[in-house]
């Protein structure tokens, strides 16, 4: 046993949990423990504000498979990863929060820069601890990584008092296994309910397979192909299942919900049978509940049992580990054939093209879609794609088709505008191999804009493509669409993000034709260290298909199938 | 319809706050909540009175095991269970209704605790509805102050709730099927 004090307990743990980077930001709370950083083997991402941090160590966490590590010193600074906590809690990403406390004497005295950080992030943490001796620090540390990661991931929050960072204790690492009394995560399915389910399988003539992050969580991206193609079963992801299932197969169907492909959506409604895997019925992929599937019989698999019936009401619930989970089906999966189904889901796709934009003809204008789908070519489709939360996020989840999984990271849940540019850096920092690019608003990107600096001062590389359309678009979207084209508080005025660039030491460039995207990605992607494109798109464009909230499935608004800005030039006059 | 709930909870430090603050952030209403130690170290018992239908309590019940300190979660709604709560009241007691307000403790089986020139503490203990009898025969008799404990609950027979000691996760795996 040596003697060491909490703040080297604090590295030490982290040291055996495979941390190799922490985001985060010093002060008078986490003093002792950034102090004793200096004796490790880390590397220390100092941020421009605790938001970045959180989204740094969830984009971290997502890119690697890790768990992703944020610190941040007590009351403004841990109020200032409440953002970022939340979003890791509602897309289920494994990060581990370190913050500093006032004095454990001081605690309940109101003290300078006390607040009460475990009862502010007890409803967007998995699990959160408060300690106050230095006694209890390894332990918890050690419980706190085991829970971010095993079961359902989420964030855990370790909130540790400045004293029990400074005293001392003799302690050891020790890896015996963790056993928590209430916290045993059912990893095995139920083999009776897999039976249930292929006698389902059996009779149905028109299965469909909802994929979820679940699927990349649990690694079953093998298991949920080989079981799409033996039981010949099309395959549509939710905004976070992108890349659970090759765009480019044959069975991809794409994404479904309120921006999901048309045929996707009509597809669900009319499917006798929906097999659900590691996804949880949001009410962005179902609509109205009373109409959603009708006809459909429902599996569900998910890790958590608290999913199973929450939103929708399933035939059968299997709880346990997806990958195992489909495992157990595989080993009694005969080969099928819905080849009526799959023919009839084609013809509702062919439909749908039509009113792609992308088959438009030019009219001299830059459209979003232009620059994503350009941006997916000529990366070859290999670029890990994080986005902001709004219009751009949505078209970048249509137009950009990935074929690899962990190559798509997104805001899902919490909608988080300002997550793309931090968890971007993350991602990087995870994959320093990957081409990053970060595809942001106008709007979400100044939201932590400010992480640009953050990029430059680590020489992190990420390109920035921000699809500049002058508003709030997707806010102007459903102004257009539901309050009568009253555009409050929408249209937005920005610096120019070029010298925005420029001022940090990064390189930036404007596009406002389409012949100059290809020119600026592959500017982008020759130039070291951080690039910025302010592409200039067009401005009142909107995102379809599009189930209006608490609407049924197949009531999309759709694209006009003619030329849009000449439609909208008419309905103007 | 009203739900008993019995849960087995980590002795730790928030732990009813975490069990109460679920309660709130998820939409449900707690009609009481006891807490207290069991016959097993390191373990506290919960008893939750919750209103809401069979598959509202189903959900809630779910979401109580993804709290880590939770271990055990049981509803005795539907199995024959013993339930108590006990109330302490404080009667006015002059002694013109003196003999009064005691033949009523005696009726009921309770039990007076404290005596002064005016007043008497009564103790009862039962299920609600005895004690709820109870206050409206002594409520004309002068109810200066009452507490109640909420409810306590236990099932009928031999098996004990413990938590099963280990394998496949805590053993919760929801609702098999859909009606």
């Amino acid at each position: 046993m040596m003697k060491r004090t909490g703040a080297q307990i604090v590295w030490e743990t982290l040291m055996r949990e495979g941390v190799e980077v922490v985001f985060g930001y010093p002060g008078g709370a986490n003093l002792p423990i950034y102090d004793a950083m200096l004796d490790y083997p880390v590397r220390h991402v100092l941020v421009r504000h605790e938001q970045g941090a959180a989204h740094m160590a969830d984009g971290y966490a997502r890119a690697s498979g890790k768990v992703g590590v944020a610190m941040a010193t007590s009351g403004p600074g841990a109020t200032n990863l409440v953002t970022g906590i939340a979003t890791a809690m509602m897309d289920s990403s494994p990060v581990v929060f370190l913050t500093g406390q006032v004095v454990s004497k001081f605690i309940g005295y109101d003290a300078f820069q006390e607040t009460d950080v475990t009862g502010i992030t007890l409803p967007i943490t998995k699990h959160n601890y408060l300690v106050t001796r230095v006694e209890e620090l390894g332990d918890t540390l050690r419980e706190a990584f085991y829970i971010a990661r095993t079961g359902r991931p989420g964030p855990v929050l370790v909130d540790i008092a400045k004293d029990a960072q400074q005293n001392s204790t003799d302690w050891e690492y020790s890896d015996r296994p963790i056993q928590l009394r209430g916290y045993r995560p059912n990893r095995h399915p139920l083999s009776k309910q897999v039976e249930q389910a292929l006698e389902m399988l059996s009779t149905a003539r028109k299965p469909l397979i909802l994929a979820g992050r679940g699927v990349l969580l649990s690694g079953a991206m093998r298991e949920l192909r080989e079981f799409a193609e033996r039981a010949h079963v099309p395959v549509a992801v939710t905004l976070l299942g992108i890349g659970s299932f090759p765009a480019s197969h044959p069975l991809s169907l794409g994404m479904m919900g309120m921006h999901g492909e048309a045929w996707v959506n009509q597809a669900i409604q009319e499917s006798d049978l929906l097999l659900a895997f590691g996804m949880r019925f949001d009410d962005r992929v179902t609509g109205n509940l009373k109409t959603y599937a009708p006809n459909a019989r429902k599996i569900h698999l998910d890790i958590d049992p608290a999913e199973i019936n929450k939103n929708v009401r399933v035939d059968v619930g299997i709880v346990g580990d997806l990958r195992e989970s489909l495992q157990t089906f595989l080993e009694h999966l005969p080969q099928m054939d819905h080849s009526d189904w799959v023919e009839h889901i084609n013809t509702l796709k062919g439909e749908s093209a039509v009113r792609d934009i992308q088959y438009l003809p030019p009219d001299g204008h830059l459209y979003a879609a232009h620059v994503i789908h350009d941006l997916w070519r000529y990366t070859g489709g290999n670029a890990l794609v994080v986005t902001d939360v709004g219009q751009h996020q949505m078209w970048a989840a249509q137009y950009y088709r990935h074929d690899q999984p962990f190559q798509w990271i997104t805001s899902g849940g919490l909608g988080t505008m300002g997550f793309g540019l931090p968890a971007a850096i993350g991602a990087r920092i995870a994959r320093p191999d990957a081409e990053v690019w970060a595809i942001v608003g106008d709007g979400g990107f100044q939201m932590t804009a400010a992480e640009l600096s953050t990029a430059a001062q680590e020489g992190v590389k990420v390109n920035v493509a921000i699809i500049n359309n002058g508003f709030l678009g997707m806010v102007r979207q459903w102004q257009e669409f539901f309050y009568d084209r009253r555009y409050a508080a929408t249209p937005m005025r920005s610096p120019d993000f070029v010298k925005l660039a420029e001022a940090h030491g990064l390189t930036g460039l404007r596009v406002w034709r389409r012949e100059e995207v290809f020119d600026a990605i592959q500017r982008a992607r020759e130039t070291d260290g951080t690039v910025v494109i302010d592409f200039r798109v067009e401005q009142e464009d909107s995102v379809y298909p599009m189930v209006p909230a608490g609407a049924d499935l197949h009531n999309m608004i759709r694209r006009p199938v003619r030329n849009p800005l000449v439609e909208t030039a008419q309905d103007e006059m | 319809m009203r739900h008993t709930l019995v849960a087995l909870v980590e002795d730790k430090p928030g732990v009813l706050n975490r069990v109460a603050s679920l309660f709130r952030r998820r939409a449900f209403n707690i009609e009481s909540l006891t807490v207290g130690h069991t016959e097993q170290p390191g373990l506290s018992r919960m008893t939750i009175v919750v209103d809401g239908d069979d598959i509202a309590i189903e959900r809630l019940i779910a979401y109580l095991y993804k709290l880590v300190n939770v271990v055990h979660v049981e509803d005795l709604t539907h199995v024959p269970a013993v339930t108590r709560d006990l109330a302490m009241i404080k009667v006015a007691a002059p002694p013109e209704t003196r003999t009064q307000v005691m033949q009523v403790v005696d009726v009921y089986r309770a039990r007076i605790v404290d005596v002064t020139s005016q007043s008497l503490i009564i103790e009862v203990t039962g299920d609600e509805e005895k004690i709820e009898s109870f206050v409206e025969v002594l409520r004309p008799l002068g109810i200066l102050e009452m507490v109640r404990t909420g409810l306590l609950a236990m099932s009928r027979g031999g098996a004990p709730l413990y938590p099963p000691p280990n394998g496949n996760g805590n053993g919760h795996h929801a609702a098999a099927s859909a009606d």
